[in-house]
């Protein structure tokens, strides 16, 4: 065992990058819960978007085109979801499980010519001057673009949810819908809109693990990230800023057991790589041991309009 | 102007027919599927669907499969949907499909080379306590701390598989082994061997107990009150809480019995057709039983048809892939738009659809 390895600068970069596919899914998630919808299609949306975007980005060169395919991908796919949930009113849960058996099917599908190939991955922006700074500079100024994409998306939906009158009206339909009906919001159009959001974000996360993170194609690659976004929704009570904590704290618990592993610590492999789930259970039962916390009020409900 | 209309309690009829209706539409844009990989779509349903039941040198061999594959799925799925049916979202079967395999597998193991017939008895509690208590810790921590079952059930399907992996490189590795991962071979133990009870039939304990489920859902739903309960929960939550059901009995019953359920289809299952504890003896039966679960509308009867239809999916799918070169996952995406058909055509039972002149004031 080893632990003089681990240099604490560098696992504060690393976490950056392991906690940014759970970020960009678990702001998107957020979102259109926000909206009163559950999508648990999140698991699927990402393993699609891992595939799409390292098939766009094998064949035309550039990862950029990559993480566009794979949002658009995403959002394709969760428009599946938002027809059948939103016009055929079918039942959240099992549509949105539906989502995932099928995303990851259809990934793996995708991807058997893509396995064990190599793509262009995303070049890390040294940011001059900044970069430079000891300590800090390493830490937060030099890493891909995606890094601050998902960054500024946090930024942006706290803004939007907070301040203007699109995100009053995301919540007023989250939050009652029938009275969001009632006051004459289109219901329906504003949850479609933050669903093809949430697929949008899952996908570009799903694609930051393909094409960055890992990068390889690897069938069920996700692993479960998707699910655990949707554990960082709730620890997070369904706030931005939370979400972002939630991520990280996440990412470092990820980084530190991989660090941990590679030191050689005296435990099992297997109950180091189980540690992160097991820490996002009692995450979860503290939250939840404080009673309701702003859950959106209509969440997960069947909307229809009788009238 | 397509306007939907609330049924005032869902439509049997419907109910009843839309499960075939979304069989077909799967068979159509599968085959368009199909089609799209190269593949001639019409052979390609035939193979799936046709031929490991009537192909005369398949089928001596697929058939007795139709069994080994549908049990456990039976198994599991009967259990989910008595959750699914009160609101209850166990969505870790596969977890406690593993955990009951390896509790099931270590009990026998622990006892090798003792020949004795209370053995297996023994290994089957040990599966179904393991199950069991897997899925009462998603159980507890919901009744205790009010902590979302949907996420805890599925964050211990990962944990499972972790152990799965330990513990198929350690405590129950083959000790004559020679190192090589996964733990003796059951058929080397007939005491503890799952096996057929008849020759070349496919029928093993496993297929036995699933048959038992599907009559003891059935009374229990029918006749007995705590189905009763399961089933006003579901349909009438405010209706159950002023009736006097105990939601914490009710959550811990559920989340009880599909642990159980999936724990002994897990040990059924590896020490039988797996036939050894091995980092991959799982294949995913944990997550179609969803599927086969409401395909079967949730109902015991209809789980059983469901889980022969799906185990046939499975076996056809490996002819597939044999005969034609099908990829494997385009059998997994096909059980997917399944589940997509059925959700989508639920709408069917629920809402009566009319017609209407677009009107100014809507």
């Amino acid at each position: 065992m080893n632990l003089d390895q681990i240099n604490p600068i560098l696992l504060i970069a690393s976490l950056m990058v392991a906690a940014t596919p759970i970020l960009l899914a678990a702001i998107g998630e957020a979102v259109v819960e926000k909206a009163g919808v559950l999508n648990l299609g999140v698991e699927g949306m990402m393993i699609t978007g891992a595939v799409v975007g390292f098939a766009i980005g094998v064949n035309s060169g550039s990862p950029v085109l990559g993480f566009v395919a794979a949002a658009i991908a995403g959002a394709a796919l969760s428009m599946l979801f938002g027809f059948l949930v939103l016009y055929l009113l079918s039942n959240q849960v099992a549509t949105g499980l539906g989502l995932t058996l099928f995303g990851l099917g259809l990934s793996s599908l995708i991807g058997k010519p893509y396995e064990g190939m190599k793509v262009p991955t995303l070049a890390k922006w040294d940011i001059p001057l900044l970069s430079d700074i000891p300590v800090l500079g390493p830490i937060l100024f030099n890493h891909d673009p995606m890094v601050y994409v998902s960054l500024g998306l946090v930024a942006v939906v706290w803004y939007v949810q907070k301040s203007t009158r699109a995100g009053l009206i995301l919540r007023a339909v989250g939050e009652n819908h029938d009275a969001a009906h009632a006051l004459g919001y289109k219901v329906i159009r504003v949850r479609l809109m933050a669903i093809a959001f949430g697929g949008a974000c899952a996908g570009l996360g799903g694609a930051y693990v393909s094409l960055v993170r890992v990068p390889q194609w690897v069938e069920g690659m996700t692993a479960g990230a998707g699910w655990i976004a949707l554990a960082i929704v709730v620890f997070a009570s369904w706030r931005p800023w939370r979400v972002l904590l939630g991520a990280y704290l996440f990412g470092g618990i990820t980084v530190l057991q991989l660090n941990l592993q590679a030191a050689g610590v005296a435990i099992p492999v297997e109950y180091l790589s189980m540690s992160p789930y097991i820490i996002t259970i009692l995450v979860l039962v503290v939250i939840s041991t404080r009673g309701k916390h702003g859950a959106p009020g209509s969440l997960g409900r069947i909307f229809h309009a009788s009238h | 102007m397509i306007r939907l209309e609330k049924r005032p309690s869902p439509s049997r009829f419907w109910a009843g027919i839309t499960p075939i209706l979304a069989v077909i539409a799967t068979m159509i844009v599968g085959g368009v599927m199909f089609w799209f990989l190269g593949k001639d779509p019409l052979e390609a349903i035939r193979t799936i669907f046709w031929d490991p039941l009537f192909h005369e040198t398949f089928g001596p061999y697929s058939r007795p499969q139709l069994l080994v594959k549908a049990a456990p799925l039976i198994l599991i799925a009967i259990g989910l949907s008595l959750g699914f049916r009160a609101g209850i979202w166990n969505i870790g079967a596969e977890g406690q499909y593993i955990v009951g395999a390896i509790c099931g597998a270590g009990m026998g193991l622990a006892f090798y080379p003792t020949e004795s017939v209370l053995i297996f008895p023994a290994m089957v509690l040990a599966g179904a306590f393991g199950g069991w208590a897997w899925a009462m810790i998603p159980g507890i921590l919901k009744t205790k701390f009010g902590t979302n079952e949907i996420l805890v059930s599925l964050m211990l399907v990962y944990v499972a598989e972790s152990w799965l992996a330990s513990v198929s490189q350690g405590l129950l590795r083959n000790p004559d082994g020679m190192g090589f991962p996964g733990s003796r071979n059951f058929k080397d133990f007939p005491a503890a061997h799952n096996a057929e009870i008849f020759a070349n039939s496919g029928m093993h304990w496993g297929v036995v107990t699933a048959f038992i489920a599907v009559i003891f859902a059935y009374v229990l739903l029918s006749r007995h009150m705590l189905g009763f309960q399961v089933r006003l929960t579901g349909e009438a939550p405010r209706a159950a809480r002023f009736a006097g059901v105990n939601p914490t009995r009710l959550v811990l019953f559920c989340l009880g019995i599909s642990g159980a359920l999936a724990g002994m289809a897990g040990m059924f299952e590896a020490t039988g057709p797996a036939s050894q504890i091995s980092i991959d003896f799982n294949s995913g039966y944990g997550f179609t039983a969803i599927i086969v679960a409401f395909l079967g509308r949730l109902n015991p009867i209809g789980i059983l048809l469901a889980g022969l239809l799906m185990a046939l999916t499975y076996i056809g799918g490996e002819l597939a892939q044999l005969m034609l070169g099908l990829p494997a996952a385009a059998i997994q995406m096909f059980q997917g738009m399944l589940l997509f058909f059925l959700l989508a055509m639920d709408v069917l039972s629920n809402y009566r659809i009319r017609l209407t002149r677009k009107e100014a004031t809507t």
